[in-house]
């Protein structure tokens, strides 16, 4: 029996050389799940070194110029590592060391999962490897130092499209060859059941405290939650405990790249297909033959050309929409937060804020927008001056 | 006789008493169509008793460098699926020896399970291997290879454990033990204690076994063989394609019969 569907997506598709990993995996974190002395720990993590609760930060310079409702920002980029992906990874890294597992792989878009990733390794005392894109790892190489610098060993990966979705054919490749001492900490709310789940449990820590934070600020629920999309997880994490708010829109926001109507783009909803890739079934960007298409965006991050099976699924039915918004439009927006708020967050990160830029005006100023800032922008900096034609080396 | 009314030609793979089976695999289009049905023509003269015909795919998982790279050439070349069924429209023509496509789940479900499979019945095609559809996901292609009498080959792996009793009793035409950890490619020395995993199955089920995974000599074969019913071999003959490209067909004749040979050799009565 397939197992971890959402509606006609996710399941196992995988090698059965992982299949008796996974379900492994699977028991471990049912056990642990449940288990207080985990939550604690994992709790305790959370709060005293990656910094949790995130600040709900009301952005009133911004609400005031976009005109319409309050805008509050969902700071995870303050987190410890600049970015939501350390919530999921203290949490599979600490399961990692229950299984009994001494050494964690990780793929790595942005270089946010794999600093994570390699943090938490450092910290609970693992072996840690990661794998990027050849492609990422020049777009990002303040990251890969970051990494090498927390004893991580960085792998470039040369085969494909050389970017993230590469990364994540050769850790499986990888982890297939070696499950005994090793556990793959998937980033995203992608792969074979259990990730999506467990990923998706790991950062609902997001829209849990969000609505306690803006309920206790507006004395009601906010009118939309919007995030960025490659994968799906800090939007995922930033929609879970408002679905069962069907008054809350839920908006995700794809990377269109250079446009919807070009190549160069990864918005999934926009211009994929239900296909069958990365252990999962889901939307994915495709040939007519199911050849999975090489994607393009200016996030490393979100240069991804599937997306989560549980978004698939809130797609299907409605729950949440999904946008497209191109490089352009991420890039003003990256510059306009900067401006405006004195935020400079990850360009993953201003394709939400680029959207609310569009939407604000819709609502009424007793409405709130929540935008998860899923990360700090730090590592971007470069590649947006480059983009504006400055010369700058890090 | 057309394909369509025939017996499924799986069965004279392993139907000849004590001889153990030799099963090549050629990634279709590698580097052109013409190529990849010669080599077929040649390994079939050198004793094939299956011929494995991987379809490319993108994003290739389970698969090492060699056939990953045969992948992006092939790819390159422009192959595709209904490409694929040509090159064994082609085959048909002069050959009847048993063939099955290997590729990934998307090429199949993209195409249509139902398209797909009527088409590989159409044609002649046996068997269908696809390694990232495992035992709980195979229900809703095999509702269709049923239907088209294509047997869908079941994979067992040296961590099934204790899932092999339920692969094996669903098992149809024969199940391919993965020989290693890991993807395919070309090893040294296979370590797994494949005899135990044969052994476990055949508690199960008769349905014949077949060992691939990093099997590139005639000693490798030999063992492998003598713990099953025949060999798998993928990465050795990519290799030779990517050597000598279209020149390829005359080396892989050689290289498949000395494999052959060594698979004959291999001691019968242990399997079954």
């Amino acid at each position: 029996m397939s197992k971890g569907r959402y509606g006609i997506h996710g399941g196992q598709y995988i090698s059965e050389t992982l299949m008796n990993e996974l379900d492994n995996l699977e028991k471990s974190y049912e056990h642990y799940k449940n288990d207080p002395e985990f939550q604690e720990e994992l709790n305790r993590l959370l709060n005293e070194y990656a910094g949790r609760p995130s600040l709900l930060y009301y952005a009133e310079k911004m609400t005031k110029d976009l005109g319409g409702a309050k805008i509050y920002l969902k700071r995870e980029d303050l987190n410890h590592t600049g970015s939501h992906k350390i919530n999921n990874v203290l949490g599979q890294a600490l399961l990692a060391r229950k299984m009994g597992k001494t050494r964690i792989i990780a793929e790595t878009g942005a270089g946010q999962h794999g600093v994570a990733t390699a943090t938490a390794a450092a910290l609970l005392g693992m072996e840690c490897e990661i794998f990027m894109g050849k492609e990422d790892t020049i777009r990002q190489a303040l990251n890969v130092y970051r990494m090498e610098l927390l004893g991580a060993k960085v792998h470039p990966v040369t085969s494909g499209t050389m970017t993230l979705k590469d990364a994540v054919n050769e850790c499986m490749r990888e982890w297939t060859g070696r499950v005994n001492d090793t556990l793959y900490v998937l980033g995203s709310v992608m792969g074979p059941h259990p990730f999506p789940m467990i990923v998706r449990d790991f950062q609902s820590v997001i829209s849990r405290e969000a609505k306690a934070q803006i309920l206790a600020r507006e004395g009601q629920l906010p009118a939309a939650v919007v995030a960025c999309v490659g994968g799906g997880s800090n939007s995922m994490g930033a929609f879970y405990n408002f679905i069962e708010d069907k008054e809350v829109e839920l908006i995700g926001c794809e990377a269109a790249g250079k446009g919807v109507d070009t190549a160069l783009t990864a918005a999934t909803i926009a211009t994929g297909s239900l296909g069958i890739f990365h252990g999962m079934k889901s939307y994915f960007c495709q040939d007519e033959y199911g050849q999975i298409a090489p994607v393009y965006s200016i996030s490393a991050g979100l240069d991804y050309p599937g997306i989560g099976p549980e978004h698939a699924y809130l797609h299907d039915i409605g729950r949440a929409q999904y946008v497209p918004v191109t490089d352009d439009e991420a890039v003003d927006a990256f510059e306009y937060l900067a401006r405006t708020e004195g935020i400079i967050c990850a360009i993953e990160s201003a394709h939400a804020v680029a959207h609310v830029r569009k939407i604000a005006k819709n609502y009424s100023p007793d409405q709130s927008i929540i935008v998860c800032l899923s990360g700090r922008g730090d590592k971007d900096v470069a590649a947006i001056a480059r983009y504006r034609g400055v010369d700058l080396h890090e | 006789m057309s394909n369509e009314t025939r017996e499924n030609r799986l069965k004279k793979v392993f139907d000849t008493p004590n001889q153990k089976a030799f099963i090549g695999f050629i990634t279709a289009g590698d580097p052109t169509a013409d190529n990849t049905v010669n080599c077929i023509f040649e390994m079939e003269r050198a004793g094939a008793d299956l011929i494995e015909i991987g379809i490319p795919f993108s994003d290739p998982t389970a698969e090492g460098v060699v056939i990953q790279d045969a992948n992006v050439r092939a790819l390159k070349g422009g192959m595709t699926t209904d490409k694929a069924f040509d090159i064994v429209r082609r085959v048909r023509e002069k050959s009847d020896i048993p063939l099955a496509f290997m590729t990934y789940a998307n090429p199949v479900f993209h195409y249509g399970y139902d398209s797909f499979c009527a088409r590989c019945r159409k044609l002649g095609v046996d068997a269908l291997i696809i390694p990232d559809m495992p035992f709980e996901e195979k229900a809703e292609l095999e509702e269709f290879t049923k239907k088209y009498d294509v047997a869908l080959i079941s994979m067992i792996a040296p961590t099934s454990e204790s899932r092999i009793r339920a692969i094996a009793s669903e098992a149809q035409g024969f199940i391919y033990v993965v020989s290693s950890m890991g993807v395919t490619g070309v090893r040294n020395e296979i370590r797994t204690d494949v005899a135990s995993i044969v052994e476990s199955i055949r508690k199960v089920t008769d349905v014949p076994c077949a060992v691939g995974f990093g099997i590139s000599t005639p000693e490798q074969a030999k063992a492998m063989a003598s713990v099953s019913d025949g060999a798998i071999v993928g990465s050795a003959i990519v290799k030779i394609v990517a050597q000598y490209g279209n020149d390829a067909p005359e080396h892989v004749y050689q290289y498949v019969k000395s494999m052959k040979e060594a698979v004959l050799n291999a001691p019968a009565a242990a399997a079954k």
